[in-house]
């Protein structure tokens, strides 16, 4: 197997690292959003590459067939994007009103109004 | 028989109560429907505590899919325990939140925010009693994605920034988490709980078991709060509204506490935890920095609500103190402390909320001479406090002494010493109301003399006793933690 046989765990790890990064390090809070959305694509790809096993079929009981690919992953996957949309859709939301109520969406500027505020 | 669906019933009461209060479209109604909710789910959760002591665990199997298969719910003492303090408190802030949500919250928007108390009432629940790790990550999500906009329906725009804050912290944990149920699933193969308890020995030491481990105890501690993790806390439960404020300091960190508690103690087992990788020394130490950072945080706020929601991350470290030494009487401590300050926050968030809307805010120089102009709130404010501080005759006196005493049980007397110095530092942040409240004069444009309205006095008041009834009758909570630690780390083997 070696290194490259784990080659969809690297691309995994540098996903979830570029979301991450992104994260942390952007100021404007839609790219902050976007950061998010890579991170938590990195976990899609964790749960359904190991699900696959190549030349497997759908579990279906029957003579001809022995090796089985793992449905539930993809499932449970589904669940996490449609949980991954709604967090999107709420973020850029209060993004808007953010940028409704301060007139800016930079971090650093909001940061300043918040401490005129206090 | 009914009774054998409720813990199905508890989470899907609220969750299909949601959809129904956003038709009816009336705020009016929404309260109605909310208040029957609240007061059914902890009629359920009484009756399955009552249940898990006298049979033990319940087992419901969602949908009739036998369990590892199907999702399993499974309540045994601890989650029980936890899902009545939920519920309890949701109860208790409802009469509240009529009046506290009027002032606070426009009118064509009231109804919304019942919905979404329900929907993140569904969630909290359903964490706590699911014996699925990926329903569980389901169910967090929901509670959150829920807070999040309750926290943004507060009046100030700095509440918008902190919602925003919690949204991107919030997320990176969940995400944590379910990368940790990840390695956990990858290395096992199952996702109920109990299942992944019996499979766990043959792979907790290696990598994808330790991996999953970190992550999860990283995604689960940005969820509660854990020290230094804490950073969306002190905003959210700021700005958000009164009512918010009371409920989630009393009950979405606890839950989320219960869940490391459960994955730790339940599915790992203590020997794996606390035996085979250093978690104890590591949990210990950021609980430690917890109680002096945040306490020392918590003296210098100059708004009240802020100077509680320090507090709460220094109490939450009690509470991660407790888990750390990684024994039953320290589990058990910790599961007391969670249901005692649950109740003290509480109490104490609810009658901020009466003092923001009484005295016009809750910056400290609003609350000068709140002795004179709501002497009765001033008064259980203060009673509350004594019990953050640990003072014999409240609740936090009763679980603090626990704490204390298993940490001595344990040999470890440098936690004890811990726990009793940083109390001095409570007494100092308490001190600061007690100053402010009663050796200041109102400020100019103080209101007349008067308590808040008693809907929202009398609640507040309420959880004021039971935070007094916790410490003169302390045995039952401290029984039922008891039963709650037994049943915590008997799942495992």
């Amino acid at each position: 197997m070696g290194l490259l046989g784990h080659f969809t765990y690297w691309a995994t790890v540098f996903i979830l690292m570029t979301g991450l990064y992104i994260v942390i390090a952007r100021g404007n809070l839609v790219k902050k959003l976007v950061g998010l959305g890579i991170f938590q694509t990195s976990v899609y790809l964790l749960y359904v590459a190991p699900g696959k096993l190549i030349g497997g079929t759908a579990p279906i009981v029957g003579g001809a067939f022995s090796v089985y690919s793992n449905p539930l992953p993809h499932v449970l996957i589904l669940t996490a994007i449609v949980v991954g949309v709604a967090t999107l859709a709420l973020g850029l939301a209060l993004v808007v009103r953010i940028r409704e109520a301060y007139g800016t969406v930079e971090e650093d500027e909001l940061l300043e109004a918040d401490a005129k505020d206090d | 028989m009914l009774s054998q669906h409720f813990p199905i019933l508890l989470v899907a009461l609220p969750l299909i109560a949601a959809p129904l209060i956003v038709l009816g479209r009336s705020g009016f109604l929404g309260w109605i429907a909310s208040l029957a909710v609240t007061g059914a789910a902890t009629l359920m959760a009484g009756a399955l505590l009552a249940k898990t002591t006298a049979a033990g665990t319940i087992s419901y199997a969602v949908g009739s899919w036998p369990p590892p298969w199907g999702i399993e719910y499974r309540v045994d003492a601890a989650n029980a325990l936890v899902a009545l303090l939920v519920s309890a408190v949701a109860l208790v802030a409802m009469p509240y939140a009529r009046r506290s949500v009027s002032a606070e919250i426009g009118q064509d928007r009231q109804y919304l925010f019942y919905a979404l108390l329900m929907l993140c009432l569904s969630g909290l629940l359903g964490m706590t009693l699911t014996g699925d790790a990926f329903n569980l990550f389901v169910f967090l999500e929901i509670s959150s994605l829920s807070t999040y906009v309750l926290i943004a329906l507060g009046r100030d725009r700095r509440a918008l920034t902190a919602a925003y804050q919690y949204l991107i912290l919030g997320t990176t944990g969940a995400t944590l988490y379910v990368i940790g149920v990840g390695m956990l699933y990858l290395a096992t193969g199952t996702l109920n709980l109990a299942d992944m308890a019996a499979r766990l020995p043959d792979v907790s030491d290696t990598r994808p078991g330790v991996a999953g481990l970190a992550f999860i105890t990283a995604g689960i501690g940005l969820k509660f709060a854990l020290f230094p993790l804490h950073a969306w806390l002190p905003g959210a439960y700021t700005y958000a509204p009164s009512v918010v404020s009371a409920f989630l300091a009393a009950t979405a960190t606890k839950v989320s506490a219960y869940v490391l508690m459960r994955l730790y103690f339940s599915v790992y087992g203590v020997d794996a935890v606390f035996r085979d990788m250093p978690l104890g020394p590591v949990l210990a130490v950021l609980s430690v920095a917890a109680l002096f950072v945040a306490s020392a945080a918590a003296i210098v706020q100059r708004d009240l609500k802020r100077l509680l929601a320090y507090s709460s991350v220094a109490q939450m470290g009690y509470i991660t103190l407790g888990i750390s030494l990684g024994s039953a009487t320290g589990l058990a401590a910790a599961v007391a402390h969670l249901v005692n300050h649950g109740v003290t926050k509480g109490a104490l968030f609810l009658l901020a909320g009466g003092i923001a809307l009484r005295a016009g805010g809750t910056g400290l120089e609003r609350v000068a001479g709140l002795g004179r102009t709501m002497p009765l709130t001033a008064f259980a404010f203060v009673v509350g406090g004594l019990s953050l501080i640990g003072i014999p005759g409240t609740a936090g006196f009763a679980s603090k002494w626990a704490l204390v005493s298993a940490a001595i049980g344990d040999g470890q007397w440098w936690v004890a010493a811990a726990v009793l110095l940083s109390s001095l530092l409570a007494v100092a942040y308490v001190w600061r109301f007690v100053e402010c409240a009663y050796f200041r004069d109102p400020p100019q444009d103080a209101p007349a003399p008067g308590e808040a309205p008693a809907d929202m006095t009398g609640p507040a008041l309420a959880l004021t006793a039971a935070v007094v009834a916790g410490g003169l009758l302390a045995a039952p909570v401290l029984e039922a933690s008891a039963r709650a630690a037994a049943a915590l780390m008997g799942l495992a083997r």
